[in-house]
């Protein structure tokens, strides 16, 4: 047992700040480590006898499939012959149907609860090799186990406890069924710094470090770690020197926060009097409380795709629009910016059970799908123009990549709003409109674009992963996903520049928006909003209140020679060190 | 206590290098199943059923121990003759 309590750092990619300290609750699709108990109704019981009985019948099957392909290797065939004789053994089989009549509980407690009887057993012999033999019982009852929850994936929805959520990788379905007061950190086998989950964990306030390649393998179930998710580091089995220390880490963390948040709620205002508007992304309208506690100025990107998942069919207009006002009235006065569906409705639907993409970065979505399913776009257009009666909304099209693409949202739009009309039913047709800008031929073409929106919303996730090629989620290639890089600055250049020129806003709603050392940067190019996950602006405001605007628009210039995203970092960091210097969490 | 009756209890001894390890104990099992009454594997006070290789691993017969092998019903009496002759045979390893 010893060796399994050595403390042991993991090294990840620091995915959203903060540190937490708890037990790993592993969400594998395998699923075996995680057994849940609950009670069988008594005229149940013979359903989940059966169920127990066809995992062990499954079992047995996969075991003579197997015994059928290797008939030459004895030595290997007597080991399969034992296994096969023990899935019916009666103190294993049949004390499992035992316990579930007697205790009404489900197949999969009964087992592991004969199966960790046995080892009991096992574990007081003196002979080594008997004691081992345990093993056989052990692989058998896992078998059983695997089949018996196979049927049914695990349930993240159902987790009792506050948890640090362990996974190899999460999706975006998976995530939006997590009960998430339940969680307190998340860590990942897979994912960089802009994947999902780190998405998901900034907006929570929970910590979280993803990309750690070994975490699922070596951490078990009810393990004691700490998950630092300012510096990227996992820790396993602490020490007591290691916990002390943590503690008094997440306490100053903590400390810090509350600082930054008590200042927050005053304009971020530049020292030559520049102001900013400093704007939330959110997912789900409970967020909007922790915006305003930030001191937000307004929502800058409303993702309106968890209403489409763990579901069979699409959500009505009505609902729709019910979760819109709810949003748009706390809101009120301050915009609200809604982004109409970024992603392939269907498959969030369906659950994803349809015809798999090969590139689905590259394949129907966002506003593509919504042109091709214009009943699916008019629901929500709809509601969205109902919503806009209750205060200030934006309208935002995700994903534009072509002129005719535009053309046609705004075509749709204005048939909703005749369609409205028609009905009867009390809308607000007047809303500003604006278009995602982040697929390089929309840079390129945002003269053209800029003739039929109100502002421009550089998503600049996208726009990094289209331009420069990387998949954001792919630990092998994320650290090639460089914001700084020249080619991504340009970019952001031409589409400011061009804003301006053609008399429109110019926002930001990616990841960029909310990096501190990223913000002289983004004053320079002229940004007219920033909006960001919840928790960052504090911090955000803070740095523009410390930079001065004018000095920016020179720096710029500068920053424009550089030839590498590294050189671009160390002149931000040899002109603007001083001010980012106190980000205590970065180290 | 176990009625160890002496016609219907053999005694034998593990001679396998490896005990009664989980793959001799599915050969018991074996000839113990098909048996009309309970067959019964007895290491000095312990016993196990004979028609269980979970049971009969859990009394952790190593090298060298002494067991009783013995059966409820006359009519078992074959298998309880197999059974004796199998492990004094060292479960043909």
């Amino acid at each position: 047992m010893e060796k399994d309590t050595q403390e042991i750092i993991i090294k990840g990619i620091n995915a959203s700040p903060g540190i937490c300290i708890g037990k790993a609750y592993r969400v594998d699709r395998e699923g075996v480590e995680v057994v849940e108990k609950y009670q069988i109704q008594t005229e149940d019981l013979p359903n989940e006898v059966k169920r127990f009985e066809s995992a062990v019948k499954k079992s047995k099957d996969e075991l003579l499939g197997i015994l059928k392909k290797s008939p030459e290797e004895l030595q290997h065939a007597h080991i399969l012959e034992t296994h096969l004789a023990l899935l019916k053994d009666k103190m294993l089989y049949g004390r499992c149907i035992e316990i579930i009549k007697q205790e009404n509980i489900n197949a999969e407690w009964a087992l592991k609860t004969v199966v960790s009887n046995l080892k009991d057993i096992f574990e007081t012999m003196t002979d080594p090799y008997l004691r081992e033999r345990s093993a056989d019982v052990v692989q058998v009852a896992d078998n059983i186990m695997r089949n018996l929850m196979g049927a049914e994936k695990v349930n993240i929805a159902a987790i009792k406890k506050r948890v640090i959520l362990v996974a190899h990788d999460l999706t975006p379905a998976e995530t939006s069924q997590i009960n998430l007061e339940r969680v307190k950190g998340f860590i990942t086998d897979r994912g960089g710094k802009a994947s999902h989950t780190g998405i998901i964990a900034r907006s929570l306030e929970i910590p979280a470090v993803v990309g750690l390649k070994e975490a699922t393998s070596t951490i078990r179930n009810d393990d004691l770690i700490i998950v630092d998710g300012n510096s990227g580091i996992v820790v396993l089995h602490p020490t007591e020197d290691t916990l002390v220390q943590y503690e008094e880490r997440k306490i100053n963390y903590e400390e810090y926060k509350a600082v930054i948040t008590r200042e927050s709620s005053a304009p971020a205002e530049s020292i030559d009097g520049v102001r900013l508007s400093v704007m939330g992304n959110i997912e789900l309208p409970e967020e909007v409380f922790a915006l305003i506690n930030y001191g937000g100025d307004g929502i800058g990107l409303y993702r309106t795709e968890f209403q489409y998942f763990n579901r069979n069919d699409f959500p009505g207009e009505d609902e729709l629009f019910d979760k819109y006002k709810d949003v748009v009235e706390v809101m009120a006065p301050k915009p609200v910016t809604i982004r109409t569906l970024d992603i392939n409705g269907d498959k969030a639907v369906n659950n994803g059970v349809l015809s798999e993409e090969a590139n689905p970065a590259l394949g129907l979505r966002a506003i593509r799908y919504c042109l091709k399913k214009p009943q699916v776009f008019m629901d929500q257009l709809r509601a969205i123009l109902r919503a806009a009666a209750f205060g200030n909304v934006r309208i935002l099209f995700p994903m534009i990549s072509t002129y005719f693409e535009l053309c046609e949202a705004n075509r749709m739009l204005e048939k909703a709003a005749e369609s409205l009309e028609k009905d009867g039913l009390s809308y607000k047709r007047d809303i500003q409109i604006g278009a995602m800008i982040e697929v390089p031929s929309a840079v390129i073409m945002a003269d053209v674009l800029a003739e039929k929106v109100d502002f421009f919303s550089i998503g600049t996730n996208d726009l990094i992963q289209y331009s420069l090629a990387i998949d954001r989620g792919n630990e092998q290639v994320a650290h090639l996903f460089q914001p700084l890089d020249p080619a991504i600055i340009r970019m952001l250049k031409h589409v400011a520049d061009v804003a301006r020129e053609k008399d429109i806003k110019v926002f930001m709603c990616g990841e960029m928006a909310g990096t501190p050392h990223l913000i002289p940067l983004l004053l320079g190019l002229g940004m007219d909003e920033l909006s960001m996950n919840p928790q960052t602006i504090p911090d955000i405001k803070r740095v523009i209140r410390a930079l001065n605007v004018a000095d920016t628009r020179s720096f710029i210039k500068e920053v424009l020679t550089q030839t590498t995203a590294k050189s671009a970092f160390e002149l931000i960091k040899a002109t603007y060190g001083s001010i980012l210097s106190e980000q205590v969490y970065s180290e | 206590m176990l009625n160890l009756d002496s016609g219907l209890s053999r005694e034998a001894t593990i001679i396998n290098e490896l005990g009664l390890h989980a793959r001799s104990a599915a050969k018991i099992a074996k000839l113990a199943q098909p048996a009309t009454g309970s067959v019964w594997i007895a290491k000095q006070d312990q016993k196990a059923d004979a028609s269980s290789i979970v049971d009969i691993l859990t009394l952790a017969c190593e090298k060298g121990t002494r067991i009783t092998i013995c059966v409820e019903n006359k009519g078992d009496l074959q298998i309880l003759e197999d059974i004796t002759k199998l492990v004094e045979s060292g479960f043909g390893e």
